[in-house]
């Protein structure tokens, strides 16, 4: 016997269900703060207590960057294909249609043409949520024509990167991407067209040993992962822990290689008065 | 005679012992009968050995430790070298050689990644593995063999740049890109030869040319098997599998449209028979510089620059 009884209409909850969406509320990754979604986008995707820089892509950094209503994108349908057929736990094409299926991307940077504070630029902008950002031969490509259109229209370049490295189920292929999209800025380089690097967490791999590192100006965003070996690799090379902020921003500022760090609140202001000085 | 013997090439070294026995009683005994019939044995054993090596095996050849190094071809195929060092910044990364050389009675610069052969001249070397003022001491002797109008051969043969702490310090990005941006324009000739391991952005940092040449059983690509194996299958053995998957070797980056021409190697691999090797690779280069040479400067950057951007797979 049970010694009480539930009535089904106890159980039953009242009134309608509460609808909170799922990602309305941001917790920062470095202070844990908690910050709602508009508070975040009015912030630039920066903490609002720590400043900590939130990883955002081109959807996000094109409004940031580009003047309202100029940007239009070139090559948005360009799709790898599978040179190697490559396979290991997964199929590289299975996992090339998963992340353009989870991100609404193509790959992992998108390129066009648009305006900073009036000025005509090319941009290229790298999402690392797809495949972490690799550089297969769409990236390549896709950033190598859009250095050839700086080229050929005398237009600026700037590119933001976030990027794990060269991506490994292209093989030599993504390698050779490194020469090509270093090929065509040495040849923007020749021509007197500025070209302006803008980094964010992470850049890593063969992005940074290429593109990445070769701005008329380099650009990194506060505390950003910077670097050509990743962390984890080279603590197990040398068997030893790594010192305190080793390649983030501050110590690659430190030791030479990026010429400002800047708060992505002040990205556009500072981008557009280089440009200033960098074209008549 | 070889002293490392790779697990595939067992059976063939454990016949050719046997008729090296042999031969020490051929004055007593007539054996010469059957020492014709194992040497016939052991050729054909060869030719089914190495004629169907898997990718694995090929970068285990590639990594073979008696294989010729950089300056074992220099000595061999080359006269007058005179070797450079430092990058006159920071210091010289012994990891990578180079200077100026006669090779058919003409003056080239020639900059190789080199390895050692023991545990000491490997720590020398740091096993071949560049830092970022390898890379810059590269690109200062490549400015002067454009300075003098020399041809510039590369021989890429590292296990990948050195991942280390004061490496990140001193650039070892930017030392990469530096020299992928200006070894693009350069207005010599520059022949590319990969003679080992091309690991990565490591390798190609010496590697953008007008021709890629590769070494039958070199390989190069954008990871090693196993950090292949590491990253994608979370354990380190999966290296076969991986080496697989990368189409790492000679014929498969030919199919790649990313290198123009196979070097062929002595049957076994280019330790087998070094000098055989060298005067195969010695025969190609002047072949190819020959060629190159009747480019004009202007011509020879637009072709390069155009040849590596149309790699798309």
């Amino acid at each position: 016997m049970a010694w009480f009884k539930r009535s089904k209409e106890n159980i039953e909850t009242s009134g309608v269900k509460k609808d909170i969406p799922g990602g309305l509320w941001s917790k920062c990754d470095k202070c844990g703060e908690i910050i709602h979604h508009k508070q975040l986008v009015s912030n630039y995707y920066t903490c609002i207590k720590c400043n900590y820089h939130f990883r955002i892509g081109s959807d996000e950094y094109i409004p940031i960057l580009i003047d309202k209503g100029t940007f239009r994108e070139t090559d948005a349908k360009m799709k790898s294909g599978d040179p190697l057929k490559f396979v290991d736990s997964k199929k590289y094409t299975d996992r090339v249609n998963g992340a353009i299926k989870k991100t609404g991307l193509n790959d992992a940077v998108r390129t066009g043409f648009g305006k900073v504070d009036g000025i005509s630029i090319v941009f290229a902008c790298m999402d690392f949520k797809f495949i972490g950002g690799s550089m297969g031969t769409v990236v390549g490509e896709k950033i190598a024509r859009a250095a050839e259109r700086a080229l050929k229209n005398k237009r600026p370049l700037i590119i933001i990167s976030s990027s794990g490295g060269a991506r490994m189920m292209e093989g030599a292929l993504s390698l050779m991407q490194l020469a090509k999209t270093s090929a065509r800025l040495a040849q923007l380089d020749e021509a007197g067209i500025p070209y302006i690097s803008i980094l964010t967490d992470p850049t890593t791999g063969g992005v940074t040993a290429s593109y990445a590192m070769l701005g008329d100006v380099n650009i990194a965003e506060p505390g950003a992962l910077i670097g050509f070996a990743g962390p984890r690799v080279i603590k197990q090379t040398i068997g030893k822990d790594l010192p305190e902020g080793f390649q983030r921003s501050e110590f690659l500022l430190e030791h030479g290689f990026i010429d400002v760090i800047v708060h992505r609140k002040e990205m556009k202001q500072t981008v557009a008065t280089l440009l200033k000085h960098m074209t008549d | 005679m070889a002293k490392t013997v790779l697990d595939f090439e067992k059976p063939v070294f454990d016949l050719e012992q046997k008729i090296q026995e042999m031969r020490k009683y051929e004055g007593n005994v007539d054996i010469s009968g059957e020492i014709n019939r194992l040497e016939k044995k052991v050729h054909q054993l060869r030719e089914s050995v190495y004629s169907n090596l898997t990718r694995w095996q090929r970068v285990q050849l590639a990594r073979h430790p008696e294989r010729p190094y950089t300056l074992d071809y220099i000595e061999r195929i080359m006269d007058d070298f005179v070797e450079l060092h430092g990058d006159r910044k920071y210091g010289d990364d012994k990891a990578i050689v180079g200077g100026f050389a006669i090779l058919d009675g003409k003056s080239v610069m020639v900059i190789g990644q080199q390895k050692g052969r023991d545990t000491k001249s490997n720590v020398y070397r740091n096993f071949g593995m560049m830092n970022p003022e390898g890379y810059r001491k590269a690109l200062r002797m490549m400015k002067l063999a454009e300075k003098f109008k020399r041809p510039i051969i590369t021989m890429l043969d590292t296990p990948g740049a050195f991942p280390g702490i004061e490496a990140e310090e001193r650039g070892q990005a930017e030392a990469i890109a530096r020299n992928l941006f200006e070894m693009s324009k350069l207005k010599v000739p520059v022949v590319v030869v990969i003679i080992g391991e091309g690991a990565s952005g490591g390798a190609l940092g010496i590697g953008v040319g007008d021709r890629i040449l590769m070494m039958e059983n070199a390989w190069y690509s954008v990871i090693s098997p196993e950090s292949c194996s590491s990253i994608l299958w979370r354990s380190w053995d999966y290296k076969e599998q991986a080496a697989e998957a990368l189409r790492l070797t000679a014929p498969d980056l030919v199919e790649q449209k990313i290198v123009d021409r196979i070097i062929k190697e002595p049957l076994g691999g280019a330790h087998r028979n070094p000098q055989e090797a060298a005067m195969i690779l010695k025969d190609v280069l002047i072949e190819e510089l020959k060629l190159l040479s009747k480019l004009k400067p202007e011509k020879l950057v637009e072709r390069r620059i155009n040849k590596f951007v149309q790699m798309n797979g």
